[in-house]
């Protein structure tokens, strides 16, 4: 398949699935019993005064048969238009401008964090020996199965309460970036290197690496080069679900950081029933998915070439 | 598995079990009981893993808390591996247009990470444990519903099929006797890894404040009250975490152990 069909096959899939997001959503607010105009402005409970109602009304064209309703609907979504957040009363995109940078940041750095930690770790485990590899298993075990919620807490407690080494909240030097930062990676750092183990000790084993090992390579040398262009593969193709994994981590992490983000606006969303902005959220990280699974796949593209075929 | 490998496991197992059906062995006092004297003591003799703020005693909630916190991990990941095995073996057996169409539905749904589809579902159910488990249910659905697929599509060619349609059985009668029962032999290593999961996502919710309410000895919700008082009282929120770890990492084990079992079979 040459490289135009490819981009030309990804963009149609992604339209159709952030289409099947959207209709989810669309139906999902027409599930819930009561009126459509309450469900938006955040449910029974939020008391909506009849004025918001109204224009939620307007804005959402309820008075329309329902076809119109969703063609009008699907049109605005097309335009990147999310509509208002009633709880905010400021446009949902407006909002998401805002915070995008920091989650952005955080993601891109706890990702990058990760991949050096299983790039150590993974040298380590090579050269570890039988006792210290399962040593090694068992951390990686336990690195990937520990919730964000719990670790962050942890780091406040060892490197902020006990130590004093690191503030909990960001008090604008950059330093307060460490403690969430790797919050988000070591979990990711321990899958990652749970992964690249076994391809890793495979490339190892083989008949090139022996060969060389024969031409008088040094173990080091023959992991750069080699072993991690194997290991990496698999790891490298989980690398997009991974950064949207971060995401749904950066919820946690900015809730127990106290930052400004995307995860932290996505939650109090959640918590006022405010349907515009949690659309707005959900579709745009579904897009951020499809957007980083396609550019991992170029990735894995260029460095296999004979992946191609498939 | 090695003996001693599948004795660990069925220890390992009896001990949860026993903790979330029959707490009050372990621990015969009542995890709700106050005692502001007692507020914020360490761990100590008197109290294992200390107190929290209103003197409650944190070893009793935390060995209380297992019931709640595996049934919630069980209930999601039974509703989501239920969904699973209706879409999945119904995309495998239907013809490749509704399969193509399901197959989309279900990347649509991959699309969204677990935790956000779950915040996504309550935004519009409200906060709760229904909820909650309805929410880790659906948003696991989709990753064990491609894999049920694939396991009975490659089933579907298999002579044990060849030898049933030729001696004339329905379609149901074949999904049931043959299809399901051997695309799940496999499955089971990750239910077991799923429940892990369930557990953490939804001791998740329950810390962001959507699904247990306190002051139920859940240990999301005990994570969430530790939280306020950090800086204080760090056994607030240290041992409900490691009972959550406990459970994720013993589920990984066990999963694997379990993984290695179907594959010598």
């Amino acid at each position: 398949m040459n490289t135009l069909a490819w981009v030309g096959r990804k963009v149609g899939g992604a339209l159709v699935v952030l289409w099947l997001v959207a209709s989810a959503i669309f139906i999902a607010i027409r599930l819930i019993p009561g009126d459509p105009a309450e469900a938006i402005m955040g449910g029974p409970g939020s008391q909506a005064s009849a004025q918001a109602l109204a224009a939620a009304r307007a804005e959402y064209a309820l008075d329309q048969p329902v076809i119109t309703q969703y063609l009008l609907y699907l049109g605005k979504l097309a335009t990147f238009d999310f509509g208002t957040s009633y709880s905010l009363k400021q446009p949902v995109t407006q909002v998401m401008g805002e915070v995008l940078p920091n989650t952005l940041w955080l993601s891109l750095m706890a990702l990058a964090a990760a991949w050096l930690l299983a790039l150590c770790f993974s040298a380590l485990a090579m050269r570890a020996g039988r006792i210290g590899s399962q040593v090694g298993n068992l951390l990686e075990i336990i690195a990937a199965a520990v919730p964000h919620f719990w670790l962050g807490a942890v780091l406040i407690m060892l490197f902020s309460s006990a130590l004093g080494w690191l503030p909990a909240v960001d008090n604008g030097t950059g330093h307060g970036l460490v403690l969430p930062i790797l919050t988000l990676a070591l979990p990711l750092a321990g899958f990652l290197t749970q992964l690249m183990r076994d391809s890793l000790s495979e490339a190892m084993g083989s008949q090139f690496a022996l060969a060389a090992r024969a031409r008088g390579e040094s173990r080091l040398k023959l992991f750069w080069r080699h072993g991690l262009r194997h290991a990496a593969l698999p790891a490298l193709s989980l690398t997009g679900w991974a950064f949207s994994s971060l995401l749904s981590g950066a919820v946690v992490v900015e809730a127990i950081f106290a930052r400004p983000g995307l995860g932290r606006s996505l939650l109090s969303a959640v918590l006022a029933r405010d349907i515009p902005m949690v659309t707005g959220i959900a579709l745009f990280s579904a897009l951020v998915y499809i957007v980083v699974m396609a550019i991992s796949e170029g990735i894995e593209r260029m460095i296999n070439p004979a992946g191609e075929s498939r | 598995m090695s003996r001693t490998a599948k004795i660990c496991c069925l220890l390992v197992i009896g001990l949860w079990l026993l903790m979330a059906l029959a707490p009050s062995v372990l621990a015969p006092g009542d995890p709700l009981a106050i005692n502001p004297t007692q507020a914020f003591a360490k761990p100590g003799l008197a109290h294992f893993f200390g107190t929290d703020e209103s003197g409650r005693d944190i070893y009793t909630r935390v060995i209380h808390g297992a019931g709640d916190s595996l049934a919630i991990g069980l209930a999601a990941t039974a509703l989501g591996m239920g969904l699973a095995i209706v879409l999945g073996t119904i995309a495998a057996l239907s013809p490749r247009w509704l399969d193509e169409i399901i197959l989309r539905i279900l990347e649509a749904l991959y699309a969204i990470p677990s935790l956000l589809m779950a915040l996504l579902i309550i935004a519009f159910t409200g906060p709760g444990v229904g909820p909650a488990i309805v929410a880790v249910g659906l948003s696991t659905a989709p990753g064990y519903a491609r894999l049920v697929r694939s396991q009975i599509r490659s089933l579907k060619n298999s002579e044990m099929l060849e030898a049933a349609t030729v001696l004339g059985r329905g379609t149901w009668r074949k999904s049931r006797n043959h299809l399901i029962p051997n695309a799940l032999k496999p499955l089971l290593a990750l239910v077991t890894l799923g429940i892990g999961q369930a557990v953490i996502w939804a001791a998740a919710l329950s810390f962001l404040g959507l699904g247990t309410p306190p002051p139920a000895p859940e240990w999301g919700a005990m994570l969430s009250a530790g939280r306020t008082y950090l800086h204080l009282a760090w056994w607030m929120s240290l041992f409900p975490g490691l009972a959550i770890v406990a459970v994720a990492v013993s589920a990984t084990l066990i999963g694997r152990a379990l993984g290695g079992k179907v594959k010598s079979l």
